[in-house]
C-alpha cells in the first residue's frame, strides 16, 4: 500500500526568492512621503484619492472616486460584490499592477505623493502600505521566518534586531503569548485565526504607515474574528487602516468612517455612526438595512 | 472575551444609575419640602429636573447608537431596551417630583399636612419602592424586583383615602379649597411615582430573567392574595 503523500507543508506554486544581496530591490526612486496634507477639519490626511477611474481592460470598475482617509482612523469600504471596493483598496498599494490590462486614471496621494507617478518604486510603496488578505497566507516556513522575511529582503540580518522585531510584531498582532514558545514551528501549524494574526504581524514587521485589509475575517470563526477586530482597534493607534468587509456589523464595530460603493461609484462616505444611524443616501440606507436588491 | 465596545455598555449602565440616584434625590427633596414645609427644598427641586431630562435624552441616544452599531443580543439587548424604558419612567418621576415641589410652594403654610393625611406613609413606601427598584437593578436581584409591584397596592389605597379626605375637607373648609386641590394632585403625583417604581422593577425582572411580568397572572395572583387579607373597599 502506498503511503499517503505528505501535504504538509503544502507545495508552493510560486518561488520564494533566495535571501541574497541580489534580491534587495534597486529602487529607481525610493518612495518617501513628501508633504503633509491637511483635511478640512485639520486632521492629517493619510490617503487622498482624486478623480480615480480604474479599468480592467475595457471594463471600467471605478468611476471618478474622490475620498480622503485620515491618519489613525479605521475606514471601512462596504458594498455589494463587484461594487469596486476591493479594486479601490488594491489601488492604494498598486496591487492591481499585477493584473494584465488594468489601467488607472487620476491620483492617489499618500502623504502628499501621487503613488501613480511614473518614478514611484512600487516595492518601496508597499513597505509603507502593507496588506492583509482575505485568506491567511503565511509562507511555508517558521513563524519567526514569516515575520523576518520582509526585513531580510531589506538586508536587515542582525539576530538581536530581528528578535526584537519578531517580539514587537507578534505583540502588536496579539499573538506573542500564543506563539512565543513555538517561534520555530511552521506558521502553517497555527489555527486559522492565529495564521491571520501572523499575517498581520508579518505586515506590521516592516513598519508600514498604512494597513490595507481585504476581508480579513471572512474565513474566520466568530472568536477569531473578535480577536482580529480587537487587534484592529489597537492597531489604529499606530497605523491608518482601510478595511474591505462584507460584514456590515463588523464595519459598524471597528471603523470610524465608512464608505459605501455601488457599481464602481462612491455613493456615500461619512462617519460610521452616521452611515448606520441616519445615512444621507437612500441606496446606502437600503444596503445597510438589508433591503438592497 | 471582553470587547473594546463593552465599556460603552458599562457607561450606559452607569448613566442609568446616575439618573436613578438623581430621581431618588429629587423625590426625597420634594416630599421633605412638602412634609416639613421647607420652601428652600422645594425651590432646589425646581433646579434639578433639567439634568434628569438630559440624562433621558443621552440614554436613549446611547441605546439607539449601540443597537445600530454593535448588534447586541440577549442580555445586552435587554439592558438597552430596558434602559430606555426605565429612563422614560425615571424622567416621569422627575416631572412628578417637580410638580410636588411647585404645588408645595403654593400650599397654605398653616396646613398640617404631616399630621392629618396618609401622605407621610405613602411617601415612605414610594421612596422605598423607588430605592429598591434601583437597588435591584444594581444588584441584579430579580426576586427583589418581583416583590416591588405588590407594595403599590398600599400606595393606591392611601391615595384613595387622601382623595376622600380632601374631597370632604373641600366642602367643609372652602377658604382652603385651592390648597386641598393641590394636595389631591400631590397625592396623585406620589402615587404615580410608585407606579413608575413598579414599572422599573418589572423591567429589572425582564432584564435579569428574560420574563415579561407586566399584566401577568403572576403579579395579578399575588395582588389578589394581598387583597384577600384586606377589608373590602367601599
Amino acid at each position: 500500500m502506498m503511503s499517503q503523500k505528505n501535504n504538509f507543508p503544502p507545495t508552493l506554486n510560486f518561488e520564494i526568492p533566495a535571501m541574497s544581496e541580489q534580491t534587495i530591490p534597486t529602487a529607481r526612486t525610493i518612495y518617501r512621503p513628501t508633504a503633509t496634507v491637511q483635511g478640512p477639519g485639520g486632521d492629517k490626511v493619510s490617503i487622498e484619492v482624486r478623480d480615480l477611474n480604474f479599468y480592467y481592460g475595457e471594463k471600467q470598475a471605478l468611476h471618478g472616486i474622490n475620498i480622503s482617509i485620515l491618519e489613525h482612523e479605521v475606514t471601512a469600504f462596504i458594498g455589494p460584490s463587484g461594487c469596486g471596493k476591493s479594486t479601490l483598496l488594491r489601488c492604494m498599494n498598486r496591487m492591481n499592477d499585477l493584473i494584465d490590462g488594468t489601467r488607472a486614471e487620476g491620483q492617489i496621494l499618500i502623504e502628499g505623493q501621487n503613488i501613480y507617478d511614473k518614478d514611484v518604486d512600487v516595492i518601496e510603496l508597499r513597505k509603507h502600505v502593507g496588506m492583509v488578505f482575505q485568506k491567511s497566507n503565511p509562507f511555508p516556513m517558521s513563524i519567526y521566518d514569516n515575520i523576518t522575511y520582509g526585513l531580510k529582503i531589506q538586508g536587515r540580518k542582525k539576530k538581536r534586531e530581528l528578535d526584537e522585531v519578531v517580539e514587537k510584531s507578534l505583540r502588536g498582532a496579539a499573538l506573542w503569548d500564543e506563539a512565543k514558545d513555538r517561534l520555530h514551528e511552521s506558521g502553517l501549524s497555527l489555527s486559522g485565526g492565529q495564521q491571520q494574526r501572523l499575517c498581520i504581524a508579518r505586515a506590521i514587521a516592516v513598519e508600514p504607515d498604512i494597513l490595507l485589509m481585504d476581508e480579513p475575517c471572512s474565513a474566520l470563526d466568530p472568536i477569531a474574528t473578535a480577536r482580529v477586530e480587537e487587534l484592529i482597534h489597537e492597531l489604529k493607534k499606530t497605523f491608518t487602516i482601510v478595511i474591505v468587509t462584507h460584514n456590515m456589523q463588523q464595519a459598524a464595530r471597528v471603523s470610524d468612517k465608512t464608505a459605501f460603493f455601488y457599481l464602481g461609484n462612491l455613493i456615500e462616505f461619512n462617519q460610521t455612526e452616521q452611515i448606520f444611524l441616519n445615512p444621507s443616501d437612500a441606496q446606502t440606507e437600503a444596503y445597510v438595512s438589508g433591503r438592497f436588491g | 472575551m471582553k470587547r473594546f465596545f463593552h465599556s460603552e455598555l458599562e457607561q450606559f449602565r452607569s448613566n442609568l444609575l446616575l439618573m436613578g440616584e438623581r430621581c431618588i434625590e429629587i423625590v426625597r427633596l420634594s416630599t421633605r419640602a412638602l412634609l416639613e414645609g421647607n420652601v428652600d427644598f422645594a425651590k432646589a427641586v425646581l433646579t434639578k429636573d433639567d439634568a434628569i431630562d438630559e440624562l433621558e435624552v443621552m440614554i436613549d441616544a446611547e441605546a439607539i447608537r449601540y443597537i445600530s452599531m454593535r448588534a447586541p443580543v440577549a442580555k445586552d439587548l435587554r439592558l438597552l431596551t430596558v434602559g430606555m424604558k426605565a429612563a422614560h419612567d425615571l424622567e416621569r418621576v422627575g416631572d412628578e417630583a417637580t410638580s410636588i415641589a411647585r404645588r408645595t410652594l403654593k400650599l397654605d403654610a398653616a396646613l398640617p399636612v404631616k399630621d392629618f393625611l396618609g401622605i407621610p406613609a405613602m411617601t415612605q413606601i414610594t421612596l422605598e419602592m423607588l430605592r429598591d427598584s434601583i437597588d435591584s437593578f444594581i444588584e441584579g436581584e430579580a426576586d427583589k424586583a418581583l416583590a416591588i409591584p405588590l407594595r403599590d397596592k398600599e400606595v393606591d389605597r392611601l391615595n384613595k383615602q387622601n382623595y376622600e379626605t380632601l374631597a370632604r375637607l373641600i366642602t367643609q373648609d372652602t377658604a382652603r379649597i385651592n390648597s386641598y386641590l393641590d394636595l389631591m394632585f400631590i397625592s396623585k403625583s406620589i402615587e404615580r411615582v410608585a407606579d413608575h417604581a413598579s414599572n422599573i422593577s418589572e423591567e429589572v425582572v425582564y432584564l435579569y430573567k428574560a420574563e415579561d411580568i407586566r399584566h401577568s397572572s403572576l403579579v395579578k395572583e399575588a395582588k389578589a392574595q394581598l387583597r384577600e387579607g384586606e377589608e373590602p373597599e367601599e
